[in-house]
């Protein structure tokens, strides 16, 4: 099942077992913005969902029966009471769901703008502030460009030999890494490009806006920023700017990065034009997904099947993902509400949802609900 | 003290459809933990955690606006629960 989040609800398409036909089910939660969708891996009918809408407050979903039905957290994510002459701050919107480690059943964690992480350890129902990074002392410099949305805390990734080793990004803030199950925190920018900052050498402020981590290979992560594509493979500090293999008329400025689930040197990116006003759009109106096979040191355009022409969409960091079958399935959303699929590891492509509203994710659910 | 308030569309997924409900309390604070206890989860569809309203609501008691929890509301009061026009 691809679940796909929207800017006004929540759809999902389901498969033949050729993967040819693909049904069109909902909406469920029309008019609802859903920000983040994931399926729990050790339960696999357990489904989160991080949602809001234009008026109310945000907040958390969770299903145990696949997303035939949802309930609400009782205790959705929120930041601690301020204290007397404290700056108050609130959730604005939940941004991005993760499960926590095999070894911790109902553990995930939440990320927030502005930028908030909070745990939960029942499944999604209850959830609590990780004041070790929500209060730590230099929480404040970390995010301290927030863009006019807020600071978004994302791309939450759990080492899988160590429930204890965490990452997470913000955009705008940088990659932190913590090994004390997030008591501390520390910067893991070094190498990434901050073009935009007025010390290009800043240990923090910049603006990662995907980072994956292998699960095969957790010492290896890639990264799509703001200002290029990058790898690190622990326990390394400084990142490599794989992006720089980019053709240089395309560059290496995207949202999402996809990994491949078995072969750590195979990643999918989308890219979209940075220059100039930063238009975030497809470059030249022609969309294409390129992909690495050798770890970042070259890459490949993949566009066959997609708009040759005239087609001005953007892929947002949520919107693409891949499935864990054997011929490798990869989709991506549109912001022009169009679902794109590929079942030959991006060698061709082909529509198999259109006039949706503003996808803003979609995730790949094993099994069928 | 009691009070009847009315529930805008966005809200009636958690009063089971009701436009109108019966509440007890004399300030919005008080009302809105009423409610919170009848209809879980309402609440902080409404006020954030530093109870603060929510930029797109507004909470009026009978035709005055109220600017925080601390309004008072008396018996026989209505206590309207507004979802500002935005969006798109």
């Amino acid at each position: 099942m691809l679940w796909i989040g929207t800017r006004k609800g929540l759809f999902a398409l389901r498969p033949d077992r050729t993967r040819r036909s693909w049904q069109l089910r909902g909406p469920q939660f029309l008019g609802h913005i859903i920000h983040h969708i994931a399926q729990d891996p050790r339960e696999p009918r357990v489904l989160l969902m991080a949602s809001k809408t234009g008026h109310l407050g945000p907040t958390v979903h969770r299903s145990g029966d696949g997303g035939r039905t949802w309930q609400e957290a009782a205790q959705p994510p929120a930041f601690r009471k301020a204290a007397e002459g404290e700056p108050p701050r609130s959730v604005q919107r939940v941004f991005w769901l993760t499960p926590g480690h095999s070894s911790a059943p109902g553990s995930w964690y939440a990320g927030s703008s502005p930028a908030g992480l909070f745990h939960s350890g029942d499944g999604g129902l209850n959830w609590a502030p990780v004041a070790g990074f929500n209060d730590h002392p230099m929480r404040p410099r970390w995010a301290a460009f927030p863009t006019p949305d807020g600071e978004f805390l994302h791309s939450i990734l759990v080492d899988p030999r160590d429930p204890k080793h965490l990452y997470i990004a913000i955009s705008v803030g940088g990659v932190f890494e913590s090994t004390d199950g997030g008591c501390d925190w520390t910067p893991l920018n070094e190498g990434c490009a901050a073009d935009f900052l007025p010390d290009p050498a800043a240990p923090f402020g910049h603006d990662p806006h995907n980072v994956a981590l292998h699960p095969l290979a957790p010492d290896r992560l890639y990264q799509q920023n703001h200002c290029g594509i990058y790898r690190l493979d622990r326990p390394e500090r400084r990142w490599v700017r794989i992006g720089r293999a980019m053709p240089q008329k395309i560059g290496d400025v995207g949202f999402p990065i996809v990994l491949h689930p078995r072969d750590p040197e195979t990643a999918w990116v989308c890219p979209m034009d940075g220059t100039t006003v930063w238009p975030r759009t497809s470059i030249d109106g022609r969309p294409a997904i390129y992909r690495t096979t050798d770890g970042g040191r070259s890459w490949r355009r993949l566009d066959r099947g997609l708009p040759a022409r005239q087609a001005w969409f953007t892929v947002l960091r949520q919107a693409m993902c891949a499935d864990t079958r054997e011929r490798t399935g990869l989709y991506f959303g549109t912001t022009g509400g169009e679902v794109w699929a590929s079942h030959s590891g991006g060698e061709s492509w082909r529509c198999i949802a259109r006039h949706l509203p503003e996808i803003y994710c979609v995730h790949h659910a094993e099994g069928r609900a | 003290m009691s009070c009847t308030v009315r529930v805008a569309s966005p809200l009636r997924s958690y009063t089971r459809g009701a436009a109108v409900v019966d509440a007890e309390g004399g300030n919005v604070a008080a009302v809105l933990a009423h409610l919170e206890a009848r209809f879980p989860g309402m609440r902080f569809r409404m006020v954030d955690e530093q109870n603060q309203i929510r930029p797109h609501m507004r909470l009026f008691v009978n035709t005055e606006e109220a600017p925080d929890l601390t309004h008072p509301i008396g018996s026989g009061d209505t206590l309207h629960l507004i979802c500002a026009l935005s969006g798109g």
